[in-house]
């Protein structure tokens, strides 16, 4: 978003309509010719992939508000009709419902991949903050959304996650009465966690637009990690990028699809099919797939307010990632120990998921809260010695150069 | 020229910073309303008490009823139950204060200081654990857990959550919950009927 447009209206209403408000203009520079590098992955389609699932959340939820009734004696009722009786609910409410953990897969795919190519740092890292700020709306209102249906789940879900702010020393009980409106999870809960989830969404669209503004700035990264040094470095977002996106686009509907329409109560938990009840706690509380590293590190911690700060501790972690990374060198390619460490990383989350989704009876408590210690091993220890240690592998001296490279090896190898 | 700029300078600071500090506490002053209407409202605070009759809970029995959108654990405990509390010595217990309406602040833990005199047989408390709010099952007289490692007790309060255990008093003994479960301000009106809050 900088620079003069070179966009020249030809038709009279083209003339007329860019002397008052040349926004065509903008979205040509911004969008369609935006000067992408030439060798972004499929790994890069997840961003559009993140603002369809946005745009669909949103459309699907203003259709279920049609026919929701946020009131404890009514919410549960409400919502089994939606999926009954009203038409194509069915669809409707499970492209909602679904919709929340296909936003969660790509999201941290997408997160991983910053990760993995050093999308975090210098100069990109207000758009990484701004990513991470996103992360927690989004996380704010899947949790919010999930209480609406008033089941047994989201009833004490909402009691466990509420209560954590009780942790807070002094003012912590006044905390979360102040968040209940009352002395537990009750209706005036539900008709505010409603009012927010529906308000959400609209700030995550607001936040996204800060977040592809801040990517503009300097561009974007790619998987060798050098900067894009001349207009050989790069292609058009438009049409090359817009190929590129909705074709992964349409293969990742074709993923959400398969849940939606053979699996579509797999990522739940039965006994959300139970309505509340504030007087019985059922047997085994566990959150939806996406929070359970973080409740699998919450409760590794045998103190409450210890449990809580590690839990928010992870994901702030996040925010001092681009002066935790000492490395030069931006892509993990180049960077052989950077590489085994960031693979030994997805693992230990994989498995502190794992371990979320277990009672915290026995051996599962000790090996959470070795896999939390790693956690912050790998932020706080490894990556600022690594950038120290690790003697990278020489990088290509342009995107170009990289390419050529790769394509001759292709062209190549059937001469063999 | 630049004596009279200079002293329009400090004139127009002194105004900058006062219509800012006065804008600055307005908007406090407003914001606080808005803050202000998320607490409990008059209708949630009208229905602080509420009264029960025990005499049908007999002895080994226990009932859950909701006061203030919480349940109220109510056991008519047996012998053994009020003999196994009383036994337990102040320094095993995990948190020492007796978190209890019907005795004084930060009076110790001791099985006296939770319940009423006269109705040692009766516990009254939240069934809230004090972790995250989950309700602690009662668990079976019979069923053996370790309340410190290597005694065996049985009894008491099982929270299904994070597994917090709980004695035949209420009192946190192990896992994460940090306090005892709390025991609500009431009062025996007549023998077998209680008022609570």
């Amino acid at each position: 978003m900088s620079g003069q447009s070179n966009y020249v209206p030809t038709t009279a209403f083209g003339k007329w309509m860019h002397a008052r408000l040349p926004i065509y203009a903008l979205m040509k520079e911004t969008a369609l010719d935006f000067p992408t590098p030439k060798n972004l992955n499929y790994w890069w389609t997840f961003g559009g992939i993140l603002a369809m699932m946005l745009v669909v959340q949103i459309v699907t939820g203003i259709v279920l508000v049609m026919h929701f009734t946020p009131h404890v004696d009514m919410a549960f009722n409400s919502k089994e009709l939606i999926t009954r009786d009203v038409n194509y609910g069915w669809l409707i409410q499970k492209l909602h419902e679904t919709g929340a953990s296909m936003f969660f897969i790509a999201v941290y795919i997408h997160m991983f991949r910053g990760l993995y190519y050093g999308s975090y740092k210098a100069p990109r890292e207000v758009l990484w903050m701004i990513g991470v700020i996103i992360y927690l709306i989004m996380m704010a209102t899947a949790f919010m959304g999930y209480v609406l249906p008033w089941g047994q789940m989201s009833f004490w879900g909402a009691k466990v996650i509420t209560n954590l702010f009780s942790a807070i020393p002094f003012v912590g009980p006044s905390i979360t009465t102040w968040l209940w409106g009352g002395y537990s999870v009750d209706n005036p809960t539900l008709n505010r966690f409603f009012s927010l989830h529906y308000l959400l969404p609209f700030v995550l669209a607001a936040v996204v637009g800060l977040h592809i503004w801040a990517l503009h700035v300097p561009g974007n990264n790619n998987p060798t990690g050098v900067e894009v040094k001349s207009g050989q470095d790069t292609l058009p977002f438009h049409p090359y990028y817009t190929m590129k996106d909705s074709f992964a686009i349409a293969i990742f509907l074709m993923f959400f699809a398969f849940w939606v329409f053979y699996r579509p109560d797999y990522l739940g938990h039965a006994i959300n099919y139970q309505q509340a009840n504030p007087l019985v706690t059922p047997a085994h509380i566990v959150p939806e797939w996406y929070y359970l590293p973080f409740y699998a590190m919450l409760r590794a911690i045998p103190s409450k307010l210890g449990g809580v700060l590690v839990m928010f501790g992870s994901i702030l972690t996040l925010f001092f990632l681009p002066w935790l990374d000492t490395s030069r060198v931006r892509s993990g390619t180049y960077r052989p120990l950077f590489k085994g460490l960031f693979w030994i990383l997805v693992i230990v989350c994989i498995l502190l998921g794992y371990l979320g989704s277990k009672p915290a009876e026995g051996n599962a408590v000790w090996y959470a809260r070795i896999l939390t210690l790693y956690y912050f091993v790998h932020f706080y220890v490894f990556l600022p010695i690594l950038g120290l240690l690790e003697s990278p592998k020489p990088l290509p001296s342009s995107i170009s150069d990289d390419v050529l490279a790769k394509s001759k090896k292709h062209a190549l190898a059937p001469a063999e | 020229m630049s004596t009279t700029d200079h002293a329009d300078h400090s004139r127009r600071d002194f105004l900058y910073i006062a219509t800012g500090a006065v804008g600055g506490v307005g908007a406090v002053l407003t914001a606080w309303p808005f803050i202000s209407q998320m607490n409990p409202d008059a209708s949630v605070l009208a229905l602080a008490s509420i009264e029960v009759d025990l005499a049908p809970i007999k002895e080994g029995q226990a009932v859950t009823i909701k006061w203030r959108g919480n349940p109220v654990i109510i056991r008519n405990r047996t012998k053994k139950e009020v003999e196994d509390a009383d036994a337990v010595k102040l320094e095993d217990l995990k948190d020492p204060v007796a978190r209890s309406a019907v005795a004084k602040e930060g009076d110790p833990a001791t099985d006296a200081n939770r319940v009423v005199k006269g109705h040692e047989n009766f516990i009254v408390m939240m069934g809230v654990c004090t972790h995250l709010g989950c309700v602690p099952d009662g668990n079976s007289p019979l069923r053996e857990y370790a309340l410190v490692e290597g005694t065996a007790k049985t009894g008491g309060w099982f929270c299904p959550c994070h597994g917090s255990q709980y004695d035949t008093s209420g009192r946190i003994r192990k896992g994460p919950a940090p306090e005892n479960l709390a025991v609500p301000p009431y009062k025996f009106l007549t023998d077998s009927k209680i008022q609570i809050g």
